[in-house]
C-alpha cells in the first residue's frame, strides 16, 4: 500500500493555492478541515469570555458587574455560541480532515459544498454576536431568553435582536446540513476497495450516524424558527395561546430537534475515543461490531426522548413513564461503548500521552455527567432537579468533559499528522491536569448547590449558596485561562521550532489509513486509493 | 496514477452519478423534516384532542342518552378570563366558582365589554385544567363555540352551560375553566377602516369612551 502512495506524492500534487484565495475559496478537505477548527477555536474563547463573566458575576452573592437584563444576554450567547459555534464546528472540522484520509478519499464528495458550508458560519456567528455588540453599544438588548429560546419568552417578549438571532439559527442550520450530506456522501461513495462499511473505524462510523442525526432534526429547527419568525412578524399564532397555537408545542418541536442535538454534539466524541484508546492500549477495539450497534441504538433512542427535558410542564401520567423508561433505556448502549472502552484497555500495555489522559478523563468524567441523567430521568427527582444547577452541572459534565475533551484528544492525537511535528508533551500535560483539576473544582460544586435549590440562569442568589458558587468562580478562572496553554501549543506545533518531527505513524500502536500518509499528510492524499485488506 | 486512465475516469464518473444521487435523496429528507416539523403543529393538536393534553375541550357536546348524576361527589369548578394583548375589552366571570357533582349540567355566566369607539370580532379560547379532565369537561352551551362581535361600548352577557362526564377520575376535585379572548385576525380591517396591526386597538385611548 505504500508504494501506491509514495508513486503519486510528486510537486505536481502538492501543489497549494496561495493567499487569501487559498482560503476563501477553498475545496480542499483539509484546508476548510483546518478553518473549521480555527473557527470553532476562536468561538471557545469567545463563548469562554461571557462564561467568565458569567462566574464573575456569580462570585459572591448580589449583583457586581452586570445587570440582570445583561446577564440573560451571557448566559443565552454563551449556550448558543459553544453549541453551535464550538462543539458542531469543531467536529465537522475533525470529519473534513480525517474522513477522506480514513476511509481512503482523495477529498469530500462536494467539495464546492464543503467551502459553501464553512462560509455561512462566520455570517451567521458574526450576526448573532453583532446582537451583542449592539446590546453593550446601548442599541437594544441581545437575545436574552436562554439558548432553549422558549416561546413566548422568544416570541411575544423576545428583544428586536430575536429576528438576528433567527436569520443566524438559519444560516448555522444550513451550514450544518450541507456538511451532513457531504460526510454521508464521502462515506457512501469515496471509501476506498476494500473498505467495507464493517470496516470503517469506529470515528467514521460515529460520524456517520451523527450526520443522519443532522439531516433528521436541523430542519426541525429551521421550522421551529421560521415558526417564530411569524409569530413575530407575520401575524400567525403557532405559539400563542391567544391566538389558538400553544406555548407547549414550541418545547415540543424544539426538544425533537435538541435531543438528538445533544447525541449529535456526544456521538463523534465516542468515535474519537474509539480511535485512541485501542491505539494508547496497543490493541484492537474490544467488540468493534457492538460499538457500532451501540452508536446507532443511542440515534434511535434519541428520537423518542425528548419529552424527559419537559416533564414539569403537565403531562398525562403515562406519557411521562414511556419518556422516563425511554431515557433510562439509553444507559444500556452507553453502558455496552464505557465497558468496551475500559475492556480494550484490559491487559493493554498502556502509555499515558495527552491524547490518552483526555481519552482516560473522558471516560471517567463523561460517565458521571451520564449518571447525573439518569437521576434527571427519574420523574419525581426531576421535579426537585429541574431548572436548578445540578441541571448546569449535568450537561456541562457532558458537553465539557465529554464532548470538549474529545476534541482536545482528537486535536492532540492528529496535530503530529496534521502539522508534521510532535506537540510539546510537557505542555499537553500541563494543559490535561491543570484542566482536569480546574473543571471539576468549576462543575462539581454545582451538584450540590443544585440539589439544594438553586435555580440556574439568575445573576443572583441566596446566602446559603455563596461558598459554592465562590469554589465555582476560582474553578472557572483556572479552566479558562488554561486554555491559553493549549493555544500556545498548538501555535508552537504548527511553527515546529524546538519540536520533533512526527514519524508517519506517529504512535506506535496507531493503526488505519491516515497513519500510512506522510506527516504532514500531502495537499493532496489517495489520489489513486488505497487497497484495503 | 500510472494504472489505467480509463478505469480511473470511469471511477471517478460513478462516484459522480452517486455523489449526485446521495445528494438528492438527502435533500429530499431534508425538505421532508422540514415540512415534519409544521406537519408537528396539527399532529399536536390531535394528540391534545385525544388525550386533553393542554387543556384543550371539545367540540360541543351532545348527548341522547341522559347522564346519571352522581351525587356521592362534589368538584369545585373555578372560572378564570384573560384577555390578549391588543384586545381592549373587558372580561370576567360573573361566578368565580361552582361546585358540581359529576353529571349535573350547571349554567354559569361571563360578561364582556368593548371599552373603544369601535366594533370588534372577538374569539374565546377555552383551557382546562388539569389536562386529564380535559375530555371529561362537556360544553352544552358555550360563546366560544362561535365568534363574538361587540358594538363600540357594547357590553354583554354570555352563558356558559358545562357538565363534567360522571366518568372522570376518582382523584380530581378541583377543574379550572379558562378562557382568552383575542381580537379576530383582521376582523379590525373589516369593522374599522385603520391601520392593520392588532396594536392599533391598543393605541386608542379608551377615555374616548
Amino acid at each position: 500500500m505504500s508504494a501506491v502512495i509514495e508513486e503519486h506524492h510528486d510537486d505536481h500534487h502538492d501543489h497549494k493555492p496561495t493567499g487569501i484565495g487559498r482560503w476563501l475559496f477553498s475545496t480542499n478537505h483539509k484546508d476548510i478541515g483546518t478553518m473549521y477548527l480555527w473557527f470553532s477555536f476562536t468561538m471557545l474563547f469567545v463563548g469562554g469570555a461571557l462564561a467568565l463573566v458569567i462566574r464573575a458575576e456569580l462570585f459572591e452573592p448580589g449583583l457586581q458587574f452586570v445587570e440582570p437584563e445583561f446577564f440573560n444576554q451571557l448566559t443565552t450567547l454563551h449556550g448558543l455560541i459553544m453549541v453551535f459555534g464550538v462543539i458542531m464546528p469543531a467536529f465537522v472540522g475533525l470529519a473534513n480532515w480525517m474522513v477522506p484520509m480514513m476511509i481512503g478519499a482523495p477529498d469530500m464528495a462536494l467539495p464546492r459544498m464543503n467551502n459553501w458550508s464553512f462560509w455561512l458560519l462566520p455570517g451567521a456567528f458574526g450576526l448573532l454576536i453583532s446582537s451583542l455588540i449592539m446590546s453593550l453599544m446601548g442599541m437594544g438588548s441581545a437575545p436574552n431568553f436562554g439558548w432553549t429560546f422558549y416561546a413566548p419568552l422568544s416570541t411575544t417578549y423576545g428583544p428586536d435582536s430575536t429576528d438576528f438571532f433567527i436569520f443566524s439559527v438559519h444560516m448555522m442550520g444550513i451550514s450544518s446540513i450541507m456538511g451532513a450530506i457531504n460526510i454521508i456522501a464521502t462515506i457512501i461513495n469515496m471509501r476506498a476497495p476494500g473498505m467495507t462499511y464493517m470496516k470503517m473505524p469506529i470515528f467514521v462510523w460515529t460520524w456517520f450516524i451523527t450526520a443522519y442525526l443532522l439531516i433528521a432534526v436541523m430542519p426541525v429547527l429551521a421550522g421551529v424558527v421560521t415558526m417564530m419568525l411569524t409569530d413575530r412578524n407575520f401575524g400567525t399564532s403557532f405559539f400563542s395561546a391567544a391566538g389558538g397555537g400553544d406555548p407547549v408545542l414550541f418545547q415540543h418541536v424544539f426538544w425533537f430537534f435538541g435531543h438528538p442535538e445533544v447525541y449529535i454534539m456526544i456521538l463523534p466524541s465516542f468515535g474519537i475515543i474509539s480511535q485512541i484508546v485501542p491505539t494508547f492500549s496497543r490493541k484492537k477495539i474490544f467488540g468493534y461490531s457492538s460499538m457500532v450497534y451501540a452508536t446507532s441504538s443511542i440515534a434511535f433512542l434519541s428520537f423518542i426522548v425528548w419529552a424527559h427535558h419537559m416533564f414539569t410542564t403537565g403531562m398525562p401520567v403515562q406519557a411521562e413513564l414511556f419518556f422516563m423508561y425511554a431515557t433510562m433505556l439509553i444507559a444500556v448502549p452507553t453502558g455496552v461503548k464505557v465497558f468496551n472502552w475500559v475492556s480494550t484497555m484490559w491487559k493493554g500495555s498502556l502509555t499515558f500521552e495527552t491524547p490518552m489522559l483526555f481519552a482516560i478523563a473522558f471516560i471517567f468524567l463523561f460517565t458521571i455527567g451520564g449518571f447525573t441523567g439518569l437521576m434527571l430521568s427519574i420523574v419525581p427527582a426531576d421535579f426537585q432537579y429541574h431548572d436548578t444547577y445540578f441541571v448546569v452541572a449535568h450537561f456541562h459534565y457532558v458537553l465539557v468533559t465529554g464532548a470538549l475533551y474529545g476534541i482536545f484528544a482528537a486535536v492532540y492525537f492528529w496535530i503530529p499528522k496534521w502539522t508534521g511535528n510532535m506537540y510539546d508533551e510537557g505542555l499537553g500535560k500541563l494543559h490535561f491536569w491543570v484542566s482536569t483539576i480546574s473543571v471539576n473544582v468549576l462543575f462539581f460544586p454545582m451538584h450540590f448547590v443544585g440539589l439544594a435549590g438553586m435555580p440556574r440562569r439568575i445573576p443572583d442568589y441566596n446566602m446559603q449558596f455563596a461558598e459554592f458558587n465562590a469554589i465555582a468562580s476560582v474553578g472557572a478562572f483556572v479552566f479558562g485561562f488554561a486554555q491559553l496553554i493549549l493555544l500556545y501549543n498548538v501555535i508552537k506545533t504548527i511553527r515546529g521550532k524546538n519540536t520533533v518531527k512526527a514519524t508517519d505513524q506517529v504512535w506506535e500502536g496507531a493503526e488505519g489509513l491516515e497513519w500510512t500518509l506522510p506527516s504532514p499528510a500531502p495537499f493532496h492524499s489517495f489520489t489513486t486509493p488505497p487497497t484495503v485488506k | 496514477m500510472t494504472a489505467n486512465p480509463n478505469t480511473q475516469q470511469d471511477a471517478v464518473n460513478s462516484r459522480n452519478v452517486g455523489n449526485k444521487k446521495v445528494t438528492r435523496n438527502l435533500l429530499f429528507a431534508v425538505v421532508g423534516m422540514f415540512g415534519f416539523g409544521f406537519a408537528l403543529v396539527p399532529l399536536y393538536d390531535v394528540f391534545c384532542d385525544i388525550t386533553g393534553l393542554n387543556g384543550k375541550t371539545g367540540e360541543q357536546y351532545v348527548s341522547d342518552v341522559p347522564v346519571q348524576i352522581d351525587t356521592s361527589r362534589e368538584i369545585k369548578v373555578e372560572f378564570l378570563a384573560n384577555v390578549n394583548d391588543g384586545m381592549p375589552w373587558e372580561f370576567k366571570p360573573l361566578t368565580y366558582s361552582v361546585k358540581v357533582h359529576p353529571g349535573e349540567a350547571s349554567r354559569i355566566e361571563y360578561v364582556a365589554r368593548n371599552k373603544t369607539d369601535r366594533d370588534i370580532v372577538g374569539q374565546a379560547i377555552p383551557s382546562v385544567s388539569p389536562g386529564q379532565a380535559a375530555s371529561y369537561f362537556q360544553k352544552t352551551e358555550c360563546f366560544c363555540f362561535t365568534e363574538q362581535v361587540l358594538k363600540a361600548g357594547e357590553e354583554k352577557i354570555m352563558p356558559v352551560v358545562f357538565m363534567i362526564d360522571p366518568s372522570i377520575d376518582e382523584d380530581v376535585h378541583e377543574v379550572t375553566l379558562s378562557y382568552t379572548f383575542f381580537i379576530k385576525p383582521g376582523s379590525e380591517d373589516a369593522v374599522v377602516n385603520t391601520d392593520k396591526k392588532t396594536s392599533v386597538a391598543l393605541s386608542t385611548p379608551l377615555t374616548q369612551h
